[in-house]
C-alpha cells in the first residue's frame, strides 16, 4: 500500500501539493506514482520562471519503462525548481514527498488549491484504478 | 482467395474508402509488362548510361570504395533493407550499430552519435528540431542559415520545420571570400536566435570561420549546428573542437564512406551531440551493457523517448535507421583506417587544387572565391554554364555542378571538385576539353557577329 500523507492535496495524474501558505505551493509526484513508474533515470525540469495554466505538462519523468509527463496542479508561475534531481533522479523514487520534490510554484490564484483531492479522495481514486 | 474471405471481387476490399476519393487511374503508368520484357527494356537502357569521368561534387562524392566492403556488406548475415526492432536484432547487428556509432563520435569528436538517420538533408532538419527542443533560453524558434549551406539541405529542412512554426534567417555571404562573415551572421541574430548552422567545408568547398562563430554562438546562449563532410574531418578540425567549446550537434551525409554515388541513393544522415543533449536526440542508440551473468552484450538504449513509448510525446518520428548502408560505412571505415581516410581525404585535396590551378589558366576562366577551400571549388566561366556543362559532355566529361539556378548572382558559375579517383591524365584532359569548348564558343560567337 502507498504511503498518502493526510496533509497534502493531490490530483488525478499523481501530483501531490503542499500549501506553503506563503502563495506557494510544493509539487511533487506521488509515491503511487513512483511505484508505477519504477526506477527513475531522468528528470527533466522546467526553467524557472516559466508561467503556465493548471494541467499543462511541465516536468518529464522518465523510468527505465516509461517517459511520462507531470502536470501543472494548479496555475502559476515556476519559481523554484529540484535541480538536485538532475544528478540523482532516484531521490523520487527513494523519498517522493520530502526530497524528492520537483517544483515550487507561486499560484496565480489561490483558490485554486481547494479543486484538488485531499487524501481520502486520493486513495478512493487509484482504489478505482 | 476471393471466395475464401467472402467477398464478390477486388473492389469490395476498397468499400472503407468513399467513391470519390478514389484514384480511378494514375497518369503515364504504361501496360503491364513480363518479367522477360522488363529486364529487356532496363539492358537497353543500362546501355544508353555512358561512363564520364566525374568532376562533381555538390553533396555526392566519387571515391574509391575497396572491392572487400560490399562483398561483405551484401552478405546473408547483414544483407537485409529492414531495421530489426530490439526483439529481433542480434548481438551481430547491434554490435555493428554500436561500433559505428563509436566511429563517429571518434571522427567528428562528439559525445554520442545514434544509429543514423536517412540522408544528410534530413539529418539537418532533425537537428534543428533538436535544438529547438533543447535551447530553453531562446523564445524564439529562430535559426540561423547561412546561404553557403546545401541548397538542397535548406530545402528540405525548410520543408520540415515549418510546419512547427521554425523560422530560418537566411544568412548572406561574403561575394569575395565566399564564406560567411561573423558580422553578417550578428545581424541576422536580431534579438534572439536559438541556432545557427555551419557548413564546414560549406557548400562552395571553402572553409568558414567555424571557431569566430562557434564562440560567438554560444555567447549568445545559441546552439551550434555543425554540418560537415564526414572524410574532411580526418583532416580538418572536427565539430567537436569547433571554438571553445565545440559545435553542440554535428550532422551531415555519410556518402562519402563507402556508399556508391548509384544515382543519389540510398545515402544516409549522421547525428552526433555532446552528452547534455542525448535525451533530444531522435533515432535509435546502441549501447553495451552487462547481462545478468556478467556477460558484455548490446541493446538499444534510452528507448524511453521514442515513439513505441511516449507516443505523440516522442522526440522524433524517427525510430529507425539506414541499417545496410550503415553497414558497409562501418565496414569501409574499418578497411581504411584513420591514416588511409585522411590519406584520401588529403589526396582529393591535392587533386582539387591541380584541377583549378590548371583550369584557372585557360582565358574565361577564373576562381569565383578568395578563402582557402578543401576538395571543391567555384569557377567563373565567360560562358553561360549550362553550354559549356553540356559541350563537355560530348568528350565524356560531367565538368561540374552549374550554380546558376541557386546562386544566379554568381554569373557563369560551376562547382568543380577532383576526388582521389581522379588522375593527372584526366585533370589534363579536363583542362584542355575546356580549352577548346570555350575556343570554339568564342569562334561561334565571332561568327554570329560578324
Amino acid at each position: 500500500m502507498s504511503e498518502i500523507p493526510s496533509e497534502l492535496r493531490y490530483t488525478k495524474s499523481h501530483e501531490w501539493v503542499r500549501n506553503e501558505d506563503d502563495g506557494t505551493v510544493t509539487v511533487g509526484i506521488t509515491d503511487h506514482a513512483q511505484e508505477l513508474l519504477g526506477d527513475l533515470v531522468y528528470v527533466e525540469l522546467p526553467e524557472v520562471g516559466t508561467e503556465m495554466a493548471a494541467e499543462d505538462a511541465v516536468c518529464v519523468v522518465e523510468s527505465v519503462k516509461a517517459a511520462s509527463d507531470v502536470y501543472m496542479p494548479v496555475s502559476g508561475e515556476v519559481v523554484v525548481v529540484n535541480s538536485d534531481l538532475a544528478d540523482a533522479p532516484e531521490t523520487i523514487n527513494d523519498s517522493p514527498y520530502d526530497d524528492g520534490w520537483l517544483i515550487k510554484i507561486k499560484l496565480s490564484n489561490p483558490d485554486e488549491i481547494n479543486d484538488l483531492m485531499d487524501a481520502d479522495s486520493y486513495e478512493a481514486e487509484i482504489e478505482e484504478d | 482467395m476471393l471466395q475464401v474471405i467472402g467477398i464478390p471481387d477486388t473492389d469490395a476490399l476498397f468499400d472503407e474508402i468513399p467513391p470519390h476519393l478514389r484514384v480511378a487511374g494514375l497518369d503515364g503508368i504504361p501496360e503491364t509488362m513480363s518479367e522477360m520484357e522488363v529486364s529487356q527494356l532496363m539492358h537497353r537502357r543500362a546501355a544508353e548510361n555512358k561512363q564520364a569521368v566525374c568532376f562533381i561534387g555538390a553533396g555526392a562524392y566519387e571515391h574509391h570504395i575497396p572491392a572487400a566492403v560490399w562483398q561483405l556488406a551484401t552478405r546473408g548475415e547483414y544483407y537485409t533493407a529492414y531495421t530489426p526492432y530490439q526483439a529481433e536484432a542480434s548481438q551481430g547487428t547491434l554490435q555493428l550499430t554500436y561500433e559505428y556509432q563509436s566511429m563517429m563520435t571518434a571522427l567528428t569528436d562528439m559525445d554520442v552519435s545514434n544509429a543514423s538517420l536517412y540522408d544528410g538533408a534530413s539529418a539537418l532538419a532533425e537537428a534543428m528540431l533538436m535544438a529547438v527542443r533543447a535551447n530553453r533560453k531562446s523564445k524564439s524558434r529562430r535559426i540561423l542559415m547561412p546561404r553557403t549551406v546545401h541548397p538542397a539541405y535548406r530545402k528540405t529542412a525548410d520543408t520540415i520545420v515549418s510546419g512547427q512554426n521554425i523560422e530560418l534567417v537566411e544568412v548572406e555571404y561574403d561575394r569575395n571570400t565566399g564564406t560567411v562573415q561573423l558580422d553578417a551572421i550578428q545581424q541576422a541574430a536580431g534579438q534572439d536566435a536559438t541556432a545557427v548552422v555551419i557548413q564546414q567545408p560549406s557548400f562552395f568547398g571553402t572553409l568558414e570561420d567555424v571557431d569566430a562563430i562557434t564562440d560567438w554562438a554560444h555567447r549568445n546562449n545559441m546552439l551550434v549546428i555543425a554540418i560537415t563532410n564526414p572524410l574532411t574531418i580526418t583532416v580538418l578540425k572536427p565539430p567537436g573542437q569547433w571554438g571553445s567549446q565545440g559545435a553542440d550537434i554535428a550532422c551531415g551525409d555519410g556518402q562519402p564512406l563507402g556508399a556508391p554515388l548509384s544515382s543519389g541513393g540510398p545515402y544516409f544522415g549522421f547525428l552526433c551531440s555532446t552528452q547534455a543533449l542525448v535525451r533530444q536526440m531522435p533515432g535509435r542508440i546502441v549501447g553495451r551493457t552487462i547481462d545478468v551473468d556478467g556477460n558484455e552484450g548490446f541493446v538499444l538504449t534510452l528507448q524511453a523517448r521514442e515513439q513505441h513509448i511516449r507516443r505523440s510525446k516522442a522526440t522524433s518520428n524517427i525510430c529507425t535507421n539506414q541499417g545496410l548502408v550503415v553497414t558497409a560505412s562501418t565496414i569501409h571505415m574499418a578497411i581504411m583506417g584513420p591514416q588511409g581516410l585522411e590519406n584520401s581525404a588529403a589526396a582529393c585535396h591535392a587533386n582539387t587544387r591541380e584541377l583549378v590551378a590548371q583550369l584557372s589558366t585557360i582565358p574565361g576562366v577564373s576562381q569565383a572565391f578568395s578563402s582557402p577551400m578543401f576538395h571543391e571549388a567555384v569557377l567563373t566561366l565567360d560562358r553561360p554554364a549550362d553550354e559549356v556543362l553540356s559541350a563537355l559532355a560530348e568528350y565524356n566529361i560531367l565538368g561540374g555542378y552549374d550554380l546558376g539556378a541557386e546562386y544566379p548572382e554568381l554569373g557563369h558559375a560551376i562547382l568543380v571538385c577532383a576526388t582521389e579517383l581522379r588522375t593527372e591524365e584526366e585533370i589534363t584532359a579536363y583542362r584542355s576539353a575546356l580549352q577548346t569548348v570555350l575556343e570554339q564558343e568564342q569562334e561561334t560567337r565571332q561568327k554570329e557577329i560578324a
